[in-house]
């Protein structure tokens, strides 16, 4: 299977309500709560593209976009 | 998987449940369930009775009925009998379907009747303003119950295998992988199934018993909770565990119904 490579993530700030599941159990620690305590990503470039951040959210308001490394898009 | 916009309400969002509130968890689940499966939405009715678990009806783009408390469960074998062919899904909580709804639940059970009866335990009446429930535990705190709580609980699990369901599952929101693989079962599983969903509520259970934020509340599922018959169980008898208890056949309520019918009629038309 080719390796999944992160395209995207979109935080619907609107839905956020900033519990913080999605910064604590990130395993690499992509995600941060901001200053309005929305979750942001911070660190994308780390972003394995596990989707537990998505699984977990319980606002819905996560969506990780990902594609095949070296599929154009 | 498609967009998970597709299957829910959208005009009701941001949801009404608290910040780090579980349901939420198990709503993203039971979409993502329902999508790998491939099911129809004009196929599904979701009957719900009274509670925040209860909300989840409003908010998928189902069949939907909210009903009376603790009712749920009758409503929906109602609907089951009526039009067998329709897949019927029963979140509720623990209150809901364990308290008020106790009677329902074990004679829905007893009969078999196919229908996925989702339990959302949070150990608490969380929309009313954190009453301890029957899944609330000794020696716990709520606002009833103030210097302690003296109720044992059931064990959701056991309570069900008892009176009879054909499916019996438990699992957490921590494990959101798992949730969906057990929905996934029970959804396709012919006859009664029962899932206990361990859910956190930061806003009461959570509060009252010190437990900290939502995520120190999944931290605790993580750390609390074990796979069936693991090792680590035998170490530590206090874990509680999760994983398909029960999956088996068993002659299905509306199939012998049908078959009552045919019986009946035979030699009258």
């Amino acid at each position: 299977m080719a390796k999944l490579k992160l395209k995207a993530h979109h935080i619907d700030r609107d839905w956020c309500k900033g519990c913080g599941i999605c910064v604590r159990f990130c395993p690499k620690h992509v995600l941060q709560l901001d200053d309005r305590e929305k979750a942001y990503a911070a660190h994308p470039e780390k972003c394995i593209g596990c989707r537990l951040c998505e699984m977990r959210c319980p606002d819905l308001s996560i969506t990780v976009e990902t594609e095949e490394e070296g599929e154009k898009s | 998987m498609a967009s998970v916009k597709e299957y829910i309400r959208e005009r009701f969002f941001p949801h009404i449940w608290c910040p780090g509130c579980g349901h939420g968890t198990v709503l993203k689940s039971l979409i993502t369930a329902v999508d790998q499966l491939g099911l129809s939405k004009n196929d599904i009715v979701m009957v719900s009775g009274i509670g925040c678990s209860s909300r989840i009806a409003g908010y998928v783009d189902f069949h939907t009925l909210h009903t009376l408390h603790g009712r749920a469960l009758a409503f929906a074998t109602g609907v089951k009998l009526s039009k067998p062919q329709l897949r019927v899904m029963v979140p509720m909580g623990d209150g809901d379907a364990l308290a008020i709804g106790g009677n329902h639940f074990i004679h829905a059970a007893r009969r078999n009747i196919a229908m996925t009866a989702i339990v959302m335990n949070n150990r608490i009446y969380g929309m009313t303003g954190g009453q301890f429930s029957p899944l609330s535990g000794y020696g716990k705190a709520a606002t009833t119950a103030p210097y302690g709580n003296i109720d044992h609980d059931f064990d959701v699990v056991q309570l069900a295998k008892a009176a009879g369901a054909s499916f019996v599952a438990r699992t957490t929101t921590y494990h959101a992988p798992q949730m969906v693989e057990i929905l996934k079962q029970a959804f396709t599983h012919k006859g009664f199934a029962v899932v206990e969903i361990l859910t956190q509520c930061p806003t009461y259970f959570g509060r009252k018993n010190k437990m900290g934020e939502a995520p120190d509340m999944l931290e605790w599922f993580k750390e609390n909770t074990t796979p069936i018959g693991s090792q680590a169980k035998q170490k530590n008898p206090s874990l509680i565990e999760r994983g398909v208890f029960v999956a088996e056949e068993k002659a299905e309520y509306c199939t012998e119904y049908e078959k009552v019918v045919e019986r009946a009629m035979k030699g009258r038309e």
